[in-house]
């Protein structure tokens, strides 16, 4: 058995600003033939000179190659950032995703051209619908909190279908930013609940609040401390006596799929991450897709245009009444929408069971086998992510910035830290069921001796990383003084 | 972060539970943010002020006070117009680190009513306030 | 499973080292009656080989099985060569799986990208900064507008009708919940947005156009800035068609605030319509207004130039409600894919491309009118043009079988322009190719 922590410093090049290199009159990309005489557009609309630079192919690609060894990614390591599912992405879906009939299609082209995409959306949103329990879906919102946004939409949309004009939501403390971000947007104010001492909502805390101006709660399940909220049923009743409608944000479904049938939780409606359940990769930030699931009373007002299905044929139509509108030049990030497709049909229900069941399973482990060495908050089972904070560590003045960054120099990607805010120096290790029970005894083993350090040699700590390329970055004079273009 | 002890909390000035601090001078008043919160809030990065002509409400929000990685809200201490802001804190934030009480002061305000100052913490009671949040 | 690496002895220990004796164990905070009762009914699962043969026919099928040879749309999605050096270095993994540059020491490739895709932008748009991407040109729009709403303090925006349909549907959208309002400029038998028709009401936060327009019309936006300086109003140039800029004026020489819009003819594939990149520039006076990721220029312990997401004060994780936006994810891969293209393409080079767009579609413009077809505006165009060609609609369908897709119907979109189709021409389309268009068309 490998004991050898992984983290070392390998050969990493240095490399300039892409405007540092190149040389005027360089070119990098193959010119298709003037076949045609060339017409000069009008001297009034022309512009000036354009001052990009000029490099050769060998220089692009160089450039980029070399930058590319800075990142660290889930192929070179584990990658444990709670809430965000840094699951392993399959190379298979890739390329499929890059077949030319998809990648080529406009998206204009009528019907009859586009079956091939159309049935994929539509079985798609059904496969949806069939993992949430809920009743129909959309897959046009570009992203989580885009589908935030729509879901606060549908929602405002279905109280002035009553009628009704309400103007709070409720949020709990531990919820992620873009929940009253994306309610504030919607013109909500969010009403903040707070958790109980357990770490999950209290259903007297949600009576205590709700009344008939609050057009709902905002809850996530799991909850951003990785618990499960156990109260939701009551809850969300709560919330339906008084008129309300239940907002689920999904981000957390990798710890329930096949387990857990949110339908039946109250939930009226929820988004998902297909870039954080459904492995389709994060791209250093995007693009993702954050389709949003409803119940059946709120269908009539999802966006436009939907997928409908005659007889084996499908068609995109924009003949509902009382949608909310387009929230996307067109149909949403088809390009991610094929990766999740692909990486359902290859797991099938029982491995997308299988894959919550372990994703649970591992961050169980990892918090067993911490807690004695870091402080764990809420002594009780977690689902797909553990929280921890820095408190024992405090008396070396060790934080949980300077443990994250060692951690680094071992040879891991830190996990999510100083999230949720309800948890001071909060640690959030979000392992996942693609990482091996070696690859997490190693993390564990690194992160034990990284904890050690911290009491025997806390400089160690607070020099860290010293094995990269870049050290710790002056972040204070990048926001008094922002350069943001070269 | 520092120790209760070692914060400083000059005796002439009065204070609001939101770690603000004020300071009558002549008949302006000086506010500003406490040694405390500029030592919770990091290194300051940016400080948005008011208008000067601006009418404040007692409690009012006059403008934030941003960290790197954190944001906050001031109040101020009294109600009044703006009579002057402190045009050197945008070019040098890190004033309000450095001398939260000298030159990092914020805005003055001409009070509408004088004793409103009267109202606040001294010294004293916000020392206590401050040994109560630990 | 080939993803799932547990072995049953692994998971065995795993439960010992926890305490519990089988998974179902693990769910126990969880009631009853929020558990599923029955299986999941899906699909699947399907082995390597029957995936890639299942959904390789669901592409094929597109296109009705590639018996359509020539495309000729626009309106939003553009058909541009895109060299193989994008789609290889897009693919290494340390780009793919990483996530967003949080922990700025492992993820400095990520993050000196974006800051060279800020750069080419502003440099290309005449502005003095962009963001790191939003998702598409529609919610960059409606994001620039909401910014005009926050800096201004007023409510109403006046938009073109010549912004693209759908950005304006999106926009709608945004703006239902709210107080804010929209008028709606009409155009002229130009082809360009009427100026005239602007309400002078004081009460405008923004005016917003697109160049090239829907039509392909480029706008001068002299009148514009005029009226927004006056109105104490933004002026937003949006764009469809970023490639445009190789040729045309810049809309910050030209008085624009905000320049936003769609990025995907930069090296993105059209890709059924996602995703695509929603490019954002501004001036620096509004950058704390700003949606979206901003990536800065630092130095590290030891003096060396490195680079770090800043002004993070503006986002949703701290700011929550009073954030300028919520975005969190955004299209970073996507920056990458266009800072790539232009890296290739060069300044000389995106002048030069730009040339053999317009050059090519004027070719297809002056053939089309020789062959009987009216060109509907005078307005110069850049690679997009409106053409009203007799009985199209009734040989549409024709057209197809002979692998032509030949133009786009305006009239669902603008019904006064029945018959009328708007063409897009690029560099990918041959003389041959539009030979055979006219020769089919008329």
């Amino acid at each position: 058995m490998n004991t050898e922590k992984p983290g070392t410093s390998g050969l990493v090049l240095n490399e300039p600003l892409l405007w540092e290199k190149g040389r005027k009159g360089r070119v990098g990309f193959s010119f298709p033939l003037q076949d045609v005489p060339s017409q000069a557009l009008d001297e009034e609309f022309t512009r000036d000179d354009l001052d990009l630079p000029d490099l050769s192919e060998v220089d692009v690609v160089r450039h980029y190659t070399r930058l590319s060894q800075w990142n660290f990614g889930v192929d070179s390591g584990m990658y444990p950032l709670g809430s965000c599912t840094m699951k392993y992405n399959p190379k298979l879906n890739e390329s499929l995703a890059a077949l030319e009939g998809f990648s080529e299609a406009h998206p204009l082209l009528l019907s009859d051209l586009s079956q091939g995409a159309l049935r994929l959306m539509y079985e798609l949103q059904g496969m949806l619908a069939e993992i949430s329990g809920m009743d129909a879906v959309t897959l046009q919102p570009a992203a989580g909190a885009h589908g935030e946004l729509t879901g606060m939409l549908l929602i405002h949309a279905y109280h002035k279908s009553k009628g009704q004009h309400r103007t709070k939501i409720l949020i709990p403390d531990t919820a992620h930013g873009t929940n009253p971000a994306s309610a504030a947007l919607c013109g909500f104010t969010p009403v903040v609940i707070k958790s109980g001492e357990q770490g999950i909502l209290r259903a007297e805390s949600v009576a205590e609040l709700m009344d008939e101006d609050t057009a709902g709660i905002m809850i996530t399940n799991p909850n951003t401390l990785g618990l499960f909220e156990e109260n939701i049923h009551e809850i969300a009743e709560i919330v339906h006596g008084m008129g309300g409608q239940v907002y689920c944000d999904g981000a957390n479904m990798n710890a329930i799929m096949g387990v857990v049938d949110i339908g039946s939780m109250g939930v009226d409606v929820l988004h998902l991450n297909l870039h954080k359940t459904f492995s389709t990769p994060h791209g250093g930030g995007g693009p993702g897709s954050g389709p949003v699931c409803v119940k059946g009373h709120l269908e009539p007002f999802l966006p436009v245009p939907r997928i409908l299905e005659r007889d084996g044929r499908f068609e995109l139509s924009d003949d509902f009444p009382h949608s909310i509108g387009r929230l996307h030049t067109f149909y949403g990030n088809f390009g991610v929408m094929i990766k999740a497709y692909c990486y359902i049909l290859s797991m099938g229900a029982g491995g997308l069971k299988r894959a919550s069941q372990l994703a649970v399973l591992n961050a169980n482990y990892i918090k067993e086998r911490l807690k004695d060495v870091l402080h764990l908050p809420f002594e009780r089972p977690c689902m797909h992510e553990c929280v921890f904070t820095d408190r024992y560590q405090r008396k070396y003045k060790v934080t949980t910035l300077d443990m994250a960054k060692r951690l680094i120099d071992y040879g891991y990607h830190p996990p999510t830290i100083y999230f949720p805010l309800v948890v001071n120096g909060a640690i959030m290790i979000e392992p996942t069921e693609t990482e091996s029970k070696e690859e997490i005894d190693g993390f564990i083993d690194c992160f034990k001796a990284v904890v050690k350090e911290a009491e025997e040699n806390p400089d160690l700590l607070h020099q860290a990383p010293v094995s990269t390329r870049i050290g710790r970055l002056d972040e204070v004079e990048a926001a008094r003084r922002p350069c943001l273009a070269g | 972060m520092k120790e209760l002890e070692e914060l400083v909390i000059p005796q002439d000035l009065r204070y609001t539970k939101d770690h603000e601090w004020a300071r009558a001078e002549g008949d302006l008043v000086t506010c500003g943010v406490t040694d405390y919160a500029q030592d919770q809030l990091g290194d300051i990065v940016f400080v948005e002020l008011p208008e000067v002509g601006e009418e404040l409400a007692e409690g009012g929000q006059f403008g934030t006070v941003e960290s790197v990685k954190a944001v906050a809200e001031l109040y101020s201490p009294i109600g009044g117009e703006v009579a002057e802001v402190n045009g050197a804190l945008e070019e040098s934030p890190q004033l309000v680190n450095q001398d939260p009480y000298g030159q990092g002061w914020m805005i003055k305000v001409r009070p509408k009513e004088p004793n409103e100052l009267d109202k606040l913490m001294d010294a004293q009671q916000y020392k206590d306030m401050l040994k109560g949040l630990e | 499973m080939r993803y799932l690496p547990h072995t049953e002895e692994d998971i065995r220990e795993m439960l010992g080292a926890i305490g519990v004796s089988s998974l179902d164990q693990l769910f126990v905070p969880v009631p009853d009656q929020c558990k599923r009762q029955e299986p999941l009914n899906l699909p699947g699962p399907m082995n390597e080989w029957e995936l890639k043969e299942h959904v390789g026919n669901l592409a094929g099928e597109m296109l009705g099985g590639s018996k359509i040879k020539s495309v000729f749309l626009g309106a939003g999605s553009y058909e541009h060569y895109i060299p193989e050096v994008i789609p290889y270095l897009l693919q290494r993994s340390e780009f793919v799986t990483s996530y967003t540059p949080y922990q700025p020491e492992v993820s400095q490739g990520t993050l000196q990208a974006i800051y060279e895709y800020q750069t080419l932008m502003t440099k290309l748009f005449g502005m003095e900064v962009s963001n790191a991407s939003l998702y598409d040109g529609a919610t960059a729009l409606a994001e620039a507008v909401l910014m005009a709403f926050r800096v201004s303090k007023k409510n109403q925006v006046a938009v073109s009708k010549l912004v693209h349909p759908h950005y304006r549907e999106v926009l709608k959208t945004y703006l239902k919940p709210t107080e804010y309002s929209i008028i709606e400029i009409p155009y002229g038998p130009d082809g360009r947005t009427d100026w005239e028709a602007i309400p002078k009401t004081h009460d405008i936060a923004a005016v917003a156009i697109q160049s090239p327009n829907f039509f392909g019309c480029i706008e001068d936006l002299e009148p514009f800035a005029r009226i927004a300086r006056d109105e104490k109003a933004l002026l937003i140039n949006c764009f469809t068609e970023p490639l445009a800029y190789g040729l045309i004026k810049d809309p910050g020489s030209q008085g624009a605030d905000i320049a936003c819009g769609e990025g995907q003819s930069f090296g993105i594939p059209r890709s059924y319509g996602g995703p695509g990149l929603g490019i954002f520039t501004t001036k620096m006076k509004y950058v704390r207004s700003m949606p979206g990721r901003l990536v800065g220029k630092t130095r590290d312990v030891k003096g060396k130039r490195g680079f770090v997401l800043t002004l993070a004060t503006r986002e949703q994780h701290i700011r929550r409600e009073k954030a300028t936006s919520n975005i969190c994810t955004n299209n970073n891969l996507c920056a990458l894919a266009a800072t790539i293209y232009l890296a290739s393409l060069g300044g000389s080079g995106l002048r030069k491309l730009a040339q053999i767009n317009h050059d090519k579609s004027e070719y297809l413009k002056q053939a089309l009118s020789e062959a009987g077809a009216v060109i509907a505006f005078t307005a110069p165009t850049f690679n997009e043009f409106v053409a009203k060609v007799d009985g199209l609609s009734r040989r549409y369908q024709r057209l197809l079988e002979k692998g032509l897709v030949a133009g786009l119907d305006l009239s669902p979109y603008y019904p006064e322009l029945k018959g009328h189709y708007l063409f897009s021409v690029t560099e990918t389309k041959s003389r041959e190719d539009m030979d055979y268009l006219v020769k089919e068309i008329t």
